[in-house]
């Protein structure tokens, strides 16, 4: 009987640290997070959301009598133009939206669901489940908007007509660009998914701190160079492949470094999800007092 | 190094729950308050009406909550540490709730996969849970299309698929029909057979008399009783009943009173205007309190039970089958 126990005790402590055990966890989570949520109608939305710069920049291309034209005679306009487009609607809305959607919904869907709690009596470190859950939705999120970059993208070097594309994207700095975008939405999801899993596990109502980040994104442009600072789009920002002006009310800062921007977006990133990972294990679940 | 097992009363703490000095509040409102109980192995049965402070119990011991004061342990295992607990507890919740879109065999087999079992080992593992409960056919259904007993029997399935040491399982009966009844707690049987510790809930003793070794009788966030069966339902037939009599000769009128069997304790109240008396059998003090009134021509002002809420709860717990027994 007291070897029996023994041979408990010992097991128990060799599985604290068992990184084996956590990545099969965290793959289980992702298979029941994705299958979830990105499959069936219930995606149908963040789908819809992620097409709409395609089919924006279709309709500018393809469908516009001038768009294809204009867009090969002044290429380089065109070419900055094309990094608002990317910012303000891809970066800062639907890349900012869909993540507000999908991180958030990671704990708080489940909260309204009544179905935490299955988690919560695995065998498991919530600091993993958090990890799991974030990393979902941050291949979900990562997949689904670099395709629309790439969409849109594939789109604006079709407009610059054949073989003027091709030897921007093989001989020029096109395929560069190409990465930059898409780094840029990569980190972008890295960064907003980490806030919006924090918001959507620790806020009731999340729609409001949601809608005050959102503001102070916008408005990013315009605060001191010292708050300037403390925001997701800053740092973005000074990653874009083709230089642009915040205009004339914005407050100059010297660009960041991507050296510097790069490791800080990480470590803002890691930073939040530690944190979600402590308070996490204070949590208390039981759907109100029925 | 004895050879022997070790007696039922010596079993230490990693066989046992224990739940020292544990109270829970929500905010202001009481969850349970003081509790002090040792669970042994078998099946113990939670008691109480609604509101009553079960489900507290219950989501304390799985750390879905966390005390306010005091402390649990399970199988010397603290409910902050669920790497070790869960691998050794199943909790089968009241919550007709699930994830959404699966199917039976998917909700037990994915729950598996985050134990961190090989699919091979989680399908085994998850046909076995499925038999159990006798969901097969279903298994490939989905969960949104069950009928309320087949959703409390998956989630039942899920519950166990691990073969846990400690089942803690909220109102489980709930729902089914009485065949599904029956199967169920002969499989509560057969678990308890196989050693395990089952904590069973139930609105009403009797429907879990029959199969408990131990019941635990709470109401409002207190233990009422508990121990056997039989120890209970005895406290609870004789727990005495307080009555309020307001008269004006109180003193006489408790010496005519304590001379029956029926009668407990005679206490004057403090203003002489009244007594307190306490009696286990009810029905007979009030025929007695008829005929002293006759015979002494006394004028009685207010006759009241003094805890007529405790009483109610008593009643109901004991449950009208229940008392017929005897
Ligand atoms: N999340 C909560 N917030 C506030 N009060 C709560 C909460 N959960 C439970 N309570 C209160 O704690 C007390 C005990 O509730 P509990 O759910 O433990 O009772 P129960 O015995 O399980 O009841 P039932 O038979 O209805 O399931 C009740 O007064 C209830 O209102
Ligand atoms: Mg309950």
């Amino acid at each position: 009987m007291s070897t029996m126990i023994g041979q408990r005790t010992v097991e128990r402590t060799v599985s604290r640290t068992d990184w084996g055990l956590w990545l099969r966890q965290i793959r289980a989570i992702m298979r029941i997070e994705i299958t979830k949520n990105f499959w069936g109608r219930r995606a149908l939305l963040i789908y819809l959301l992620a097409a709409v710069p395609v089919i924006l920049m279709f309709l500018l291309v393809m469908v516009h009598p001038e768009g294809g034209k204009d867009i090969s005679r002044n290429w380089a306009s065109a070419q900055e133009v094309f990094g608002y487009i990317y910012e303000y609607l891809i970066l800062q809305t639907i890349v900012f939206f869909g993540c507000a959607w999908i991180f958030m919904n990671l704990f708080r869907g489940e909260l309204v669901d009544k179905s935490l709690h299955y988690y919560f009596l695995c065998p498991l470190r919530r600091e993993v489940l958090v990890a799991g859950k974030y990393l979902s939705g941050l291949l979900a999120s990562g997949l689904l908007f670099s395709l629309s970059t790439i969409g849109s993208l594939v789109l604006l070097y079709y407009a610059r007509g054949y073989p003027a594309n091709v030897n921007f994207l093989f001989d020029g700095p096109g395929i560069w660009q190409v990465f930059d975008y898409i780094g840029i939405t990569l980190l972008g999801c890295l960064g907003y998914g980490a806030v919006f899993l924090f918001i959507g596990l620790f806020f009731r109502n999340p729609i409001i701190p949601a809608l005050l980040v959102y503001g102070w994104e916008w408005l990013n442009f315009l605060l001191p160079p010292v708050l300037k600072k403390i925001s997701i789009v800053h740092y973005l920002h000074t990653l874009a492949p083709v230089p642009m002006s915040e205009g004339p009310f914005a407050t100059v800062v010297a660009p960041t470094s991507p050296f510097i921007s790069i490791p800080s977006m990480i470590l803002f990133t890691a930073a939040v999800i530690v944190f979600a990972g402590i308070r996490i294990r204070k949590m208390e679940i039981s759907y109100g007092g029925e | 190094m004895t050879q022997q097992a070790p007696a039922p009363e010596r079993l230490g703490p990693e066989h046992l729950i224990i739940f020292d000095n544990v109270s829970k509040f929500y905010g202001e409102i009481l969850g349970v308050n003081r509790i002090n109980l040792t669970i042994e192995p078998g099946i113990t049965s939670l008691v109480g009406p609604n509101g009553s402070g079960k489900t507290t119990l219950m989501n304390l011991m799985t750390g879905l909550i966390q005390p306010t004061r005091g402390r649990v342990s399970i199988l010397g295992i603290t409910p902050g540490d669920p790497q070790a607990l869960f691998r050794r507890l199943g909790y089968c919740g009241q919550f007709d709730s699930f994830p959404k879109g699966m199917t039976g065999y998917e909700f037990v087999n994915a729950f598996l996969g985050v134990h961190g079992y090989s699919r091979k080992e989680a399908d085994e593992r998850t046909w076995r849970a499925i038999e159990r409960v006798d969901l097969v056919e279903a298994a490939h259904r989905k969960v949104a299309g069950y009928s309320k007993g087949m959703r409390q029997r998956i989630r039942l399935a899920q519950s166990i698929a691990h073969e846990p040491e400690v089942m803690i399982l909220d109102e489980p009966l709930n729902g089914l029909d009485p065949m599904a009844r029956a199967e169920t707690m002969r499989l509560f049987r057969q678990l308890a057979k196989e050693g395990l510790h089952l904590i069973i809930s139930s609105h009403i003793l009797h429907e879990v008399d029959m199969m408990s070794d131990r019941v635990v009788l709470i109401n409002n966030g207190y233990i009422l009783a508990e121990g056997g069966v039989q120890g209970v339902r005895d406290e609870m037939e004789e727990h005495p009943m307080q009555i309020m009599i307001r008269c004006d000769r109180p003193q006489e009128f408790a010496a005519r009173v304590f001379a029956s069997d029926n009668v407990v304790e005679a206490q004057l109240h403090a203003d002489k205007q009244g007594l307190f008396v306490k009696t286990r059998n009810a029905e007979a003090f009030y025929l007695l309190l008829n005929r002293v009134v006759i015979e002494s021509g006394m004028n009685i002002e207010t006759v009241a039970p003094v805890d007529d809420d405790l009483n109610a709860v008593y009643h109901y717990l004991i449950g009208s089958n229940g008392g017929g027994q005897a």
